[in-house]
């Protein structure tokens, strides 16, 4: 700005001229700015204030709201259903998280390795390929793939010698199924991630390592594990962030059961407000889910203060 | 640093006779064999879901659950299709996804190479707090946001149209970052040139930065447009409607339909629904990629 006033200072030499460029450039920014701002505070902003407001009400949107203070929250306490939900969700996101960092990381070193370029690249699109599919009609595949009589999978574990799951029924293996279909669909994101991260260290590090004697363990121990963490922390904060939204997968295998087996907050979120028409109470499902999101976030940025290296 | 120039030669010991060298290099080579094995064998679990689909859905009914799964069909027949075409107006939600799905792309890229220009290059009141509010607008999730979205789209007489869907997707905070980050890596001096030259801010826009913004612009229409292809949540809440559905809508409702039927219909329905985002996949690969791992810089 300040250097762009000085070029046209020396153009023009008129300070009422500059004013006005000025004025002009105000202008364009507001309208610029129009869309994305208004759609932020319309879509985003009102919503989150309205979600907190109605969360201290009763309200089905046909009869009059009712204030009720914090009854709503109370009633997701105490509620067995929501309680389970919570707890299949911040179990899923371990497990899922976990692995599929876990998959990914090794996946992105392995094909670090020596090996044809084209071999490279074909790897690198098979591993992200799922993630382009749409997790609803995926989900819709692997409930079949997953059917303990006819299904691949098991027909796979037979082969092994072992008996067949009962995935979807089965209250213990339900979510392993769900954790398992969502993390085949996301470990792509996270993968490319680390891959983007190793791209970035340099090779020197490598190479004078090497020259010290450092072998294939140590060397990732040492250099590529503390160069990558800070591209950990984002795909750990990524993760935990779009797996405590889980629904699509839950919503299609097993529609939160059996029992309550799958049943996660977002899917609680969407029949309360949707199905049973009870606003008031989702609302307040949102608000702690939201809280909850903020504090995993806040908390995983916190430990990373002590193990994330950065250049 | 010290820049000592490495070769494979350097890090062998020294010394050993030639059947030694050979043999390390051989279990080199095993061990590089091994491991593309393994990351192939990984790569066939990631792909695998989708070829049975494909070729499922060119069987008969009778043999869809063919074990062991068979990729080549013994009688292979495009039934399933047909039969997809009958229980599904397919041509309608495929038109209403596209619609959907391109006015969003269209509006995304818009209005983020818009204000990311503003938050770039221009100078205005409250640009730093704007552009804060807007960075975290990026964490929040839409599923929190939803009651009152619905809401305020049943005011405005939104819901159950696929205007509905599109205007608030338009908005996109992660694409405006993008977009940002995009137009300051640009020379300030073009700009200036072209003030010189007596062109106005939106002439300097339009006619210099905004065409040096096209990689940019490609990562924000391919992730715009894959992900909202595949948007199953807002739709499900918003579109009620059968003439209303969007491809991942009406699959699923296909699912519901069928109850004992054959799979190799529901599964044909998916391989129709996937050929946009296998489209997107090939052509735009490159800007997906770019999309995603940039994401790794927010935060």
């Amino acid at each position: 700005m300040r250097s762009r006033s000085r070029a046209t200072d020396r153009a023009a030499g008129g300070a009422a001229r500059d004013r006005a460029a000025q004025r002009r450039q105000r202008w364009t920014a507001r309208l610029f700015l129009a869309p994305t701002v208004i759609g932020v505070v319309v879509f985003t902003v009102v919503p989150i204030a309205g979600s907190v407001v109605l969360s201290f009400f009763r309200w089905n949107v046909i009869d009059p709201a009712h204030y009720t203070g914090l009854d709503n929250y109370r009633a997701l306490a105490t509620d067995s259903s929501v309680r389970a939900a919570f707890g299949n969700t911040l179990l899923f996101m371990v497990f899922a998280v976990s692995l599929q960092l876990l998959i990914a990381l090794v996946l992105a070193l392995a094909l670090q390795g020596r090996m044809p370029n084209w071999v490279r690249q074909a790897l690198r699109s098979a591993f992200f390929f799922p993630l382009v599919l749409s997790a609803a009609s995926v989900s819709v595949v692997m409930k079949y793939l997953f059917n303990q009589d006819f299904g691949v999978v098991n027909w796979l574990i037979g082969q092994a010698g072992a008996s067949p799951v009962p995935w979807l029924t089965d209250e213990t293996w339900a979510l392993s199924a769900v954790v398992l279909v969502y993390v085949w669909q996301q470990f792509g994101f996270s993968f490319l991630l680390f891959v983007g991260g190793l791209a970035n260290i340099p090779k020197e590090l490598h190479e004078a390592a090497a020259v010290d004697g450092a072998t294939g363990l140590r060397k990732h121990l040492r250099i590529t594990l503390p160069l990558l963490s800070p591209t950990f922390l984002v795909a750990s904060v990524v993760g935990v962030i779009n797996a405590l939204q889980v629904f699509e997968q839950p919503y299609v295998l097993t529609d939160g059961g059996p029992g309550d087996s799958t049943r996660t907050v977002v899917m609680v979120l969407y029949q309360t407000a949707f199905e049973e028409l009870r606003f008031g109470e989702a609302s307040a499902v949102g608000v702690v889910l939201f809280a909850l999101i903020l504090v995993v976030t806040a908390l995983q940025f916190r430990l990373s203060r002590r193990f994330v290296h950065y250049q | 640093m010290t820049a000592v120039p490495f070769t494979e030669k350097t890090r062998r010991p020294q010394g050993g006779g030639v059947a030694a060298r050979l043999g390390s290099l051989t279990t080199r080579r095993l061990g590089v064999l091994g491991r593309v094995a393994g990351l192939a064998l990984v790569a066939l679990l990631t792909i695998g879901p989708v070829v049975w689909t494909v070729s499922t859905s060119l069987r008969t009914p009778a043999e869809s659950f063919d074990l062991p799964p068979r990729i080549i069909p013994a009688h292979g027949t495009l039934d399933a299709y047909r039969g997809v075409f009958q229980q599904l107006d397919v041509w309608l939600i495929a038109l209403n996804s596209a619609l959907v799905t391109g006015l969003i792309a269209i509006g995304q890229m818009i209005s983020a190479a818009l204000a990311g220009y503003a938050f770039a290059r221009l100078d205005f009141r409250f640009k730093k707090p704007l552009f804060g509010l807007v960075l975290a607008t990026m964490m929040v999730p839409v599923q929190i946001t939803i009651v009152p979205v619905f809401l305020i789209l049943k005011e405005m007489g939104l819901t159950d149209t696929l205007l509905g869907l599109i205007v608030p997707a338009v908005p996109t905070a992660f694409g405006t970052f993008l977009m940002r980050q995009y137009f300051l890596t640009m020379p300030k001096e073009l700009g200036e040139a072209a003030m010189i030259d007596g062109a106005g801010p939106w002439r300097v826009f339009r006619s210099v930065y905004a065409p040096l913004a096209r990689p940019g612009l490609a990562i924000v229409g391919v992730l715009a447009f894959n992900y909202h292809w595949n948007e199953f949540f807002r739709p499900l809440i918003l579109e009620t409607s059968n003439e209303n559905f969007t491809m991942p809508l009406g699959l699923v409702s296909l699912q519901g339909n069928l109850g004992t039927g054959s799979i190799s219909v529901v599964l044909a329905g998916v391989v129709l629904s996937m050929i946009p985002a296998v489209a997107v996949f090939v052509i735009g690969q490159r800007p997906l990629r770019e999309g995603i791992t940039s994401s790794g810089l927010k935060g």
